[in-house]
């Protein structure tokens, strides 16, 4: 079998600080096919978009340190040298940001911005590039994008910034896009909007797809696989069915808990997870989530000892947890499925 | 600096075109551009404008110094001794001013004091603007690449800037007039004098400028709009040029207009203590309002003879502050 299209090993980014080593990424493994969608979920600071700045190689170097491998179509990014991998942003990988207003340059208008993305690639004429914009922008769903092709970001709802950002991304044809939460400044209806022009996109250029983002309902739609991120760990990764119909790490359960569903009953209130995200730089001893689990006890005392592996839980679903895998099910299906479904 | 949010920017309503027809030609939503917006303010601030106005009628005072001393028919190297009484001061009242003299005269020499100021704003605005410029160039240059490369460049370029912070440049000029001789790089005389003028107020100028671009450049490198640049692929220079520079445009520019002023004084402070520039016999007269100004102290009974350079550095430095103060306003969108 091929390797495949994206292919993270081992990957770790720690910032040294004054205050001690952050580990920001420790250990991240994942792979993604063309065509695919990767959820990558977590609580703020869990390392999410760190983890898409390391793919594009846009830590620096002097504040940062990279290591394990990152394999974007048999390339070789992390010790790749940077103008090689210059070469590949915005050509090969694109990334959509969190907030269109300020990823975009104030002084510039849109077409401006995007001609210019797709000539540092391609070598063609500023009319070519200027056709090429407005088909962008009319892609994405701009109206009058010949007109709208002059106005400056400031000009543009939001929505339509994100429209644009996105036109941007995808202008030069990338295989590879990174979302970074691209939906979270947005408002509902037009997070729909959004969530599926990208998801249209995706097919029609069959690129792989990562969406970073904090809110479960956003990658429950698109992605194939889904990634939790805590503390700088994945502490559960599979199959998006696996994930939402039978997770099995206590913080998996917590998120689904604290997310609010149409197609469950009404909770009288949301069950949100106790605590806060851990300091990356001391990171509770044992289990990362041990302070915040309710079933720590269970372990016997393995949870504040022992950082627990990645394991196999069948059918590419991975959990990191101390509890055997029997008990982790037993505890969803009998504890924490029937709250979910009762909406207690 | 970002001037963006739509609040500043009235689009007018379209003029609802039919959708078929496709955009109105002539109507459609138009983005004013920074430079418009600003343009647009600094007309509502009346100082400013008089400011400008003022600025604009000293360049061309100083451009056209020939022509504008022909109307009143005296140059600058001109001695009138026939209007001096026996002890050197001009007959007359206020300094024997007349249609001829509109200023009165000088004592002792009877030079035309109207054609001094005249010839004065050449000096005080060429020194001035291109010891400005020195200044603006060196600092750009290296506050952005202090702030846009970090680590050693930085620190090397930090401690310089607090050298030459730190350097009396008073002294230094004092000390250097001592020592200059006739010739030098080829230059002589006035030109020599004038070169080394300019380089001295513009050389030891560029630690203030340096430190607000190196710190508006530190600031805008970690902008999300420099990592989504970066993330196109985009190379460093035109980080540097494209992405960076016109964030900067702003604070060069109102920095520019504000250190005019200073070197304006800065030239006249010079040439009062007498290490500026000389005044030449023939040729180009090398007359400046500071040097005017140190001559007159000798005649303080006659305060029109230090009336009027003082008027005309007041009046220029008050005009170049107040354009730029009107400036600041007019690019910064959080002072409306």
């Amino acid at each position: 079998m091929a390797d495949p299209f994206l292919k993270v090993q081992d990957l770790k980014i720690h910032f040294p600080t004054d205050d001690g080593l952050v580990r920001s990424v420790d250990g991240l493994t994942f792979s993604l096919e063309r065509g695919k969608t990767l959820g990558i979920v977590g609580e703020s600071g869990s390392g999410k978009s760190v983890t898409s700045l390391g793919i594009l190689g846009l830590h620096n170097k002097r504040n940062a340190q990279v290591s394990g491998e990152i394999w974007l179509d048999n390339q070789e990014l992390v010790n790749a040298s940077p103008e090689d991998v210059r070469k590949l942003r915005g050509q090969k990988m694109a990334m959509i940001f969190q907030d269109p207003l300020s990823a975009m340059h104030p002084f510039y208008t849109v077409g401006h911005q995007i001609i210019e993305a797709y000539r540092v690639h391609h070598n063609v004429s500023k009319k070519v590039a200027r056709k090429h914009a407005i088909e962008m922008l009319n892609r994405v769903g701009i109206p009058q994008p010949d007109r709208r092709v002059d106005d400056y970001p400031h000009q543009f709802s939001g929505g339509m910034r994100q429209r644009a950002m996105i036109a941007m991304a995808l202008s030069c044809d990338p295989e590879l896009l990174i979302a970074d939460e691209p939906t979270t400044a947005l408002d509902v209806t037009v997070q729909a909007q959004i969530l599926d022009l990208m998801h249209d996109l995706q097919q029609e250029f069959n690129s792989a797809l990562i969406i970073i983002t904090h809110d479960l309902g956003v990658v429950a739609e698109l992605a194939d696989d889904i990634l939790v991120m805590y503390g700088g760990k994945a502490i559960e990764q599979g199959p998006a069915q696996t994930i939402f119909e039978a997770p099995e790490h206590p913080y998996t359960w917590g998120l689904l808990g604290s997310m609010p569903r149409m197609d469950r009953p009404v909770a009288d209130r949301l069950m949100p997870i106790p605590g806060s995200p851990p300091s990356l730089i001391n990171l509770p001893s044992g289990c990362a989530f041990h302070p915040r689990c309710a079933y720590e006890p269970q372990t016997g005392g393995l949870g504040t000892t022992m950082v627990p592996e990645l394991t196999e839980a069948g059918g590419g679903h991975r959990v990191r947890c101390h509890l055997p895998s029997t008990e982790r099910r037993r505890i969803w299906a009998e504890e924490i499925k029937p709250k979910l479904e009762a909406g207690q | 600096m970002v001037i963006g949010p739509g609040t500043t920017v009235s689009d007018q309503a379209p003029a609802a075109p039919d959708p078929a027809e496709g955009p109105v030609p002539g109507k459609a939503i138009e983005g004013r551009s920074l430079g418009r917006i600003a343009w647009t303010r600094l007309k509502r601030d009346k100082g400013a404008l008089g400011g400008a106005v003022v600025i604009i009628l000293l360049v061309l005072m100083a451009l056209f110094a020939p022509l504008i001393v022909k109307l009143t028919g005296s140059t600058p190297n001109e001695f009138h001794q026939d209007l001096l009484d026996e002890t050197f001061v001009p007959k007359g009242t206020f300094g024997g001013m007349s249609l001829d003299h509109p200023m009165g005269l000088e004592p002792q020499n009877g030079r035309d004091l109207f054609a001094g100021i005249v010839y004065g704003a050449r000096i005080s605005l060429l020194v001035a603007f291109l010891a400005t410029l020195l200044s603006v160039v060196l600092g750009t240059v290296l506050g952005v690449m202090a702030g846009y490369f970090g680590g050693w460049v930085d620190t090397v370029i930090s401690r310089a800037m607090d050298v030459f912070l730190a350097f009396p440049v008073l002294v230094f000029a004092l000390a250097l007039a001592g020592v200059i001789p006739n010739e030098a790089f080829g230059l002589s005389g006035l030109s020599l004098r004038l070169v080394l003028l300019i380089f001295i107020i513009g050389f030891f100028n560029w630690g203030y400028i340096a430190r607000i671009i190196r710190g508006q450049t530190l600031s805008l490198r970690e902008r999300e709009f420099v990592d989504a640049a970066r993330g196109m692929g985009a190379r460093g220079p035109y980080i540097l040029w494209k992405e960076l520079l016109p964030n900067l445009v702003a604070p060069i520019l109102i920095y520019a207009t504000l250190l005019i002023p200073t070197n304006i004084i800065f030239e006249a402070s010079l040439s009062f203590l007498g290490v500026g520039v000389a005044r030449q016999l023939e040729g180009e007269p090398g007359v400046t309002w500071g040097g005017m100004l140190s001559t007159a102290v000798d005649y303080y009974t006659l305060p029109h003879f230090m009336f009027w350079p003082g008027m005309a550095i007041f009046i220029t430095v008050l005009a170049f502050n107040l354009f730029g103060d009107g400036l600041r306003d007019a690019l910064d969108p959080k002072t409306r």
